[in-house]
């Protein structure tokens, strides 16, 4: 990818007496689709307020395009925001919320006219031009908020959470034209989230963040398959997380079982943890797996059904498209390479 | 059935203390009392009105309350401004208001005459005021009885009344809507002319009437701060009420009177309906 847009260098961000950001250190690359992802009080609606300027670090350096962020008011930004309650204006019509930008950078009346008009048609509301904010649903005024923002043409563009208030089937539709839409306008997005899917299905880089740290920066796919530690694989997906010792290279002990692993590097005998993809464990006969176990409960989720095997107390997920009744006997197996082991965070 | 019987004492306030006194107050206004005591129809009261004297008592009233509502909001936009930014960022950090605003609305738990009393020992020529001022080595100021210390007067005691419902609106505009302006490009004055201020005229609108229209129609502060010589309209229909022959014309006033703030109550309206997306907000 390009060069680096925004770079974040160790930037901490206290508010009172809590620390919100340690120590961040982040680079976002010209034309990516970056997501901040973690749970609520992250940190990472705060780190997309400082790159907007609503909030300034405590301490380190945020640098655009190479240069210095610090005391630049948000007003001088090349970034626009979209915000998680739209935050329209309510005393403007659709337009004139979209022509809010331009009017202030004093473009001539025509110039305007053809830019809202252009970006209503991006955003699929032609013909709403003259339409009250507060006639519109949720989706339309959310459309009209990214509209406002990216009619600026804006270096970033900087998502807070934008599609938390939709219903889900809205939301999916939407993840998929805000991806298009960067593609197409070629612009950096920033997006905050705490929904793991809606990052794996947009993004080109996830950060991973948990209490103010940022856990695992990567792709998509990276995130998913190689989880760097449990949190990142438990809040990425659901997993199996255990306890293990690692024998030598490639030989894992969970449960006082040996299970063949392809992890090397660790120390003999160091204490790990090992994350295992409910999807990745098969269920088998009682006698052909190494772990065995009782199914204790069924769950139908649509394409497959959800399993907890109890195996001497711990409750093992399991999904698999076939059907085991409640009470049988049965064994797991999982291969070698789904088997992802961690040290101990 | 029990429900409607806790109404009727309502019903006979309002029969008692709304519809028969405006009834007279018809009545008074459109008949005059011969000397045998019986009554006959006329429109001279209103007539009588139209002599030069009386439009120009009408449209004193109008202008002192006409400036007594810009001053009002010339001090009270500002005011509520800087109580309700100071509430705002409280209130976002978790603390509980300032309390600021209880300053403005404390006066007016005290007895009316009391307070306008304080500013006789301020405004009178050997008073507060010019003793401070003579204390600086400036001219004295003599505004005591004057068209000035009405305006004064009718300032200090409704300015509470336009603080108020500025504040109450100020305080609840959301953050992140002046953040998306900020965001948009612009700097402290846009986003307060573009944004803050026409999202809060809705306050000034409903303070514009709750001040005009108590300066239009009260009688006991130009009486106090003009001494009695200087006549508005509400002195005018008080004056013609103590006096028993005048009754029929301070009636008719009355009706001319509350014609007229009927009409400005109704402009307001018309003005209050452009801003009807604001109302929604």
């Amino acid at each position: 990818m390009g060069k680096h847009l925004i770079e974040f260098k160790n930037v901490c961000k206290t508010f009172d007496d809590t620390e919100v950001l340690k120590n961040i250190n982040l680079h976002i690359d010209e034309n990516e689709f970056l997501t901040l992802l973690g749970p609520s009080g992250c940190g990472k609606s705060t780190l997309l307020r400082i790159i907007a300027g609503f909030e300034e670090p405590t301490s380190g350096s945020v640098c655009f395009e190479g240069a210095d962020l610090c005391g630049v008011p948000a007003y001088e930004r090349k970034v626009n925001t979209v915000f998680q309650r739209y935050a329209l204006f309510p005393h403007l019509d659709v337009y004139d919320n979209i022509a809010f930008g331009l009017h202030i950078k004093k473009l001539g009346s025509k110039e305007i006219d053809s830019k809202v008009r252009r970006v209503l048609e991006l955003v699929n509301l032609k013909g709403f031009e003259r339409r009250t904010i507060g006639s519109l649903s949720g989706g339309q005024q959310q459309r009209i908020a990214i509209a406002r923002a990216i009619v600026n043409e804006p270096k970033v563009l900087l998502l807070d959470e934008p599609l938390a208030a939709l219903d889900l089937k809205l939301r999916q539709g939407m993840q998929l034209e805000l991806k298009n839409m960067q593609r197409e306008l070629g612009i950096t997005f920033v997006y905050v989230t705490h929904d793991q899917e809606e990052a794996l299905t947009m993004s080109d880089t996830i950060v991973v963040m948990k209490e103010g740290t940022i856990q695992q920066i990567g792709k998509p796919t990276d995130i998913y398959n190689e989880p760097k530690n449990a949190y990142v694989a438990d809040f990425i997906g659901e997993s199996n997380i255990i306890s293990g010792i690692m024998k030598h290279d490639c030989l894992v002990n969970i449960m006082d079982t040996d299970l063949e692993c392809v992890d090397t590097g660790f120390a003999p005998d160091e204490s790990v943890d090992v994350v295992i993809r409910p999807e990745d464990i098969y269920i088998l006969d009682p006698d052909k797996g190494k772990i065995t176990g009782v199914v204790e409960s069924v769950t139908f989720k649509g394409v497959h059904y959800e399993m907890v095997i109890d195996s001497n107390g711990f409750k093992w997920l399991v999904h698999d498209t076939a059907k085991y009744e409640v009470g049988s006997d049965v064994s797991l197996l999982v291969k070698p390479f789904d088997i992802h082991i961690m040290k101990k965070s | 059935m029990f429900k409607k019987t806790l109404s009727y004492p309502h019903l006979v306030w309002m029969v008692l203390f709304v519809i028969a006194p405006m009834f007279l107050i018809f009545l008074y206004a459109f008949t005059v009392t011969d000397d045998g005591g019986t009554l006959s129809f006329t429109l001279e009261n209103f007539a009588k009105f139209f002599e030069p004297m009386y439009i120009k008592i009408l449209f004193n009233s109008v202008w002192i309350a006409f400036l007594s509502v810009v001053f009002c909001i010339i001090l009270g936009y500002p005011a509520a401004k800087i109580i309700a930014d100071r509430d705002r960022r409280r209130i976002a950090m978790g603390k509980k208001a300032t309390g600021l605003l209880m300053l403005f609305v404390m006066p007016m738990w005290m007895n009316v005459m009391l307070r306008l009393y304080a500013w006789l020992t301020i405004l009178q020529p050997d008073g507060v005021l010019n003793s401070f001022l003579s204390l600086l080595g400036l001219p004295k100021l003599d505004i005591m009885y004057t068209q000035t210390a009405v305006v004064l007067g009718t300032v200090y005691d409704f300015i509470p009344f336009m603080i108020m419902p500025i504040y109450s609106v100020l305080i609840k505009i959301d953050d992140s809507v002046i953040e998306a302006a900020q965001d948009l490009g612009a700097n402290k004055t846009r986003v307060f002319w573009k944004v803050i201020l026409p999202l809060s005229m809705p306050g000034v609108v409903s303070g514009i009437t709750m001040v005009f229209l108590p300066a239009l129609t009260s009688f006991y502060i130009s009486d106090f701060f003009s001494g009695g010589q200087f006549m508005l309209i509400g002195n005018l229909i008080e004056k013609n009420f103590k006096n028993p022959v005048g009754r029929n014309f301070g009636s008719a006033l009355s009706i001319i009177l509350m014609i007229f703030a009927f009409l400005s109550m109704h402009v307001m309206k018309i003005f209050n309906k452009s801003n009807r997306q604001m109302d929604m907000y």
